[in-house]
């Protein structure tokens, strides 16, 4: 093999070309498409995004603030998102909604929206980011889902927070997350009560993720040591998708 | 009559961080392009061919998803790649002379004046040299990967390296750095390519690590 003879090796070299020729990454790509369908690279695209999970979580900072932007930059109306249209997204009745409780929580009587109100409100106008690659500058208002936490006596030692939603949906947060400062149950956009479409009585705003780890509609918050995963991380995407 | 013997060398850690470089690339050009279509910034979406994330008729049945959750486990896999390929290319370059010896100088001088050979078809490729212009070229993909990376970690950590996206004007500028540099490789690539068929020696040595070429100088 050492020494295959050099103008044979480049006419091989230039017979490869010619075949593959200028399409040689067109090539790659053809085959590319199949392989991403292939069963063991799906398994060790996962066990790099689980990699990637645990990257995020030793980057993330819980003091650090995502920029804040001035009120004149916050969108309204707000971009509608998710795998339905928006005809089809709940409308969740006041007087018969309820917020139920579960895992590690001290306190599990269900929450009324009258109640949910009644909680200290703070604002924020930071920016949605999409998965897909679109983002919009918001306004939300709301709890601290930590403030939350605390008055329901959840054990804020477990490692994750659950939610489940009223169209089907589910997400859950790592427990630094889910105490951020940012991370609220927001019951208002730019100053209004949120509109059904975008997750009326309240959804999780987290800024520090992308926009699918915001949950809308929420139904059940429950405290866990077992990862609850997501919808769309269940579909492939990356579980922490942390900004 | 006169003989030259022109040699090309590629040392093993050279080779090793080219062809993962340019397998690196090509998962990233592929699975962000994929990620693109699902929101174009521009009024234009690249091939399906030519991007990477599975069949999107498969991909959509089985998780209503046209592929970008492929795409985008693609892309962040692909990163770690690229950062260790490029990470390698950069510690050889400058440990073993090769950036010193092969790249530099690059003048503006010398740089018109071998481009001008080249457009006029006048310029001669010799074998283990690199002219102004390719030297030039090796500078802007050392460029380019440096910025594909540094705008890239500004999107995907826009609060974690929040001074790095500030550093591209925000989250938006971010995002058109990462595309103006991806076409700039792309680019790259196009060119390299048809070079590289135009003298396939230097393929050979490429993948063998050597290659010589012995020129007889027309009798005098
Ligand atoms: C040669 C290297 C690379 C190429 C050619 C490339 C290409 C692309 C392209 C074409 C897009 C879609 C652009 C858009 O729709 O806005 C994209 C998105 C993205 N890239 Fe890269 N990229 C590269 C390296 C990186 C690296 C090193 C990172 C590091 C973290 C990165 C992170 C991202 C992120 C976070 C997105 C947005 C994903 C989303 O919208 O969810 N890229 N890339």
């Amino acid at each position: 093999m050492t020494d295959f003879d050099p103008a044979l090796r480049t006419a091989l070299a230039k017979r490869q070309l010619l075949r593959g020729g200028l399409s040689l990454g067109a090539l790659t790509f053809l085959t590319g498409c199949d392989v991403s369908d292939n069963e063991a690279v799906q398994r060790a695209l996962h066990a790099i995004s689980r990699w990637n999970d645990r990257v995020q979580a030793a980057l993330f900072n819980p003091n650090r603030l995502a920029p804040e932007f001035d009120d004149r930059l916050a969108h309204y109306p707000f971009r509608y998102n998710a795998w339905y249209p928006e005809e089809k997204s709940p409308k969740l009745d006041v007087s018969t909604y309820r917020l139920a409780l579960g895992g590690k929580i001290a306190n599990k009587t269900p929450w009324t929206v009258e109640e949910l109100h009644d909680l200290p409100q703070v604002t924020q106008i930071t920016r949605h980011v999409c998965v897909e690659g679109w983002s919009m500058i918001g306004m939300w208002s709301g709890t601290p889902l930590r403030t939350f936490l605390e008055r329901v006596g959840a054990d804020t030692s477990r490692r994750y927070v659950g939610f489940e939603c009223a169209d089907g949906y589910y997400e859950s947060l790592d427990m630094p997350s889910a105490l951020h400062p940012q991370t609220l149950m927001a019951f208002q956009l730019a100053n209004r009560p949120l509109p059904p479409r975008h997750g009326f009585p309240f959804k999780i705003r987290v800024a520090t993720k992308l926009g699918f780890k915001n949950p809308k509609w929420i139904t059940a918050i429950y405290v866990t040591d077992r990862n609850p995963s997501g919808f769309w991380p269940d579909r492939g995407y990356n579980w922490f998708s942390g900004s | 009559m006169s003989v030259t013997v022109h040699e090309q060398h590629h040392p093993w850690p050279l080779r090793i961080a080219h062809w993962t470089q340019a397998l690196a690339i090509l998962i990233m050009i592929g699975s962000g392009w994929r990620i693109y279509n699902s929101v174009p910034i521009f009024p234009f979406r690249f091939p399906e061919t030519f991007t990477l994330g599975g069949t999107i008729k498969h991909t959509l049945s089985h998780s209503n998803d046209p592929g970008v959750a492929n795409a985008i486990a693609w892309h962040f896999a692909g990163m770690w790649l690229l950062g260790a390929a490029f990470l390698l290319y950069l510690l050889y370059g400058l440990l073993s002379g090769h950036f010193r010896r092969d790249l530099l100088p690059v003048g503006p001088k010398s740089f018109v004046r071998d481009f001008v050979a080249a457009a006029t078809f006048r310029l001669p490729h010799t074998l283990g040299v690199y002219n102004a212009v390719q030297r030039a070229f090796y500078w802007g993909v050392v460029l380019s990967v440096t910025m594909m990376i540094a705008s890239g970690l500004a999107i995907w950590k826009p609060v974690q390296f929040g001074w790095l996206t500030a550093l591209f004007g925000g989250f938006q500028g971010a995002r058109l750095v990462h595309f103006l540099f991806m076409s700039a490789l792309v680019g790259f690539l196009v060119v390299h390519l048809a070079l590289v068929a135009l003298v396939p020696k230097t393929l050979v040595s490429m993948i063998t690590g050597h290659v010589r070429e012995t020129m007889q100088a027309p009798a005098e």
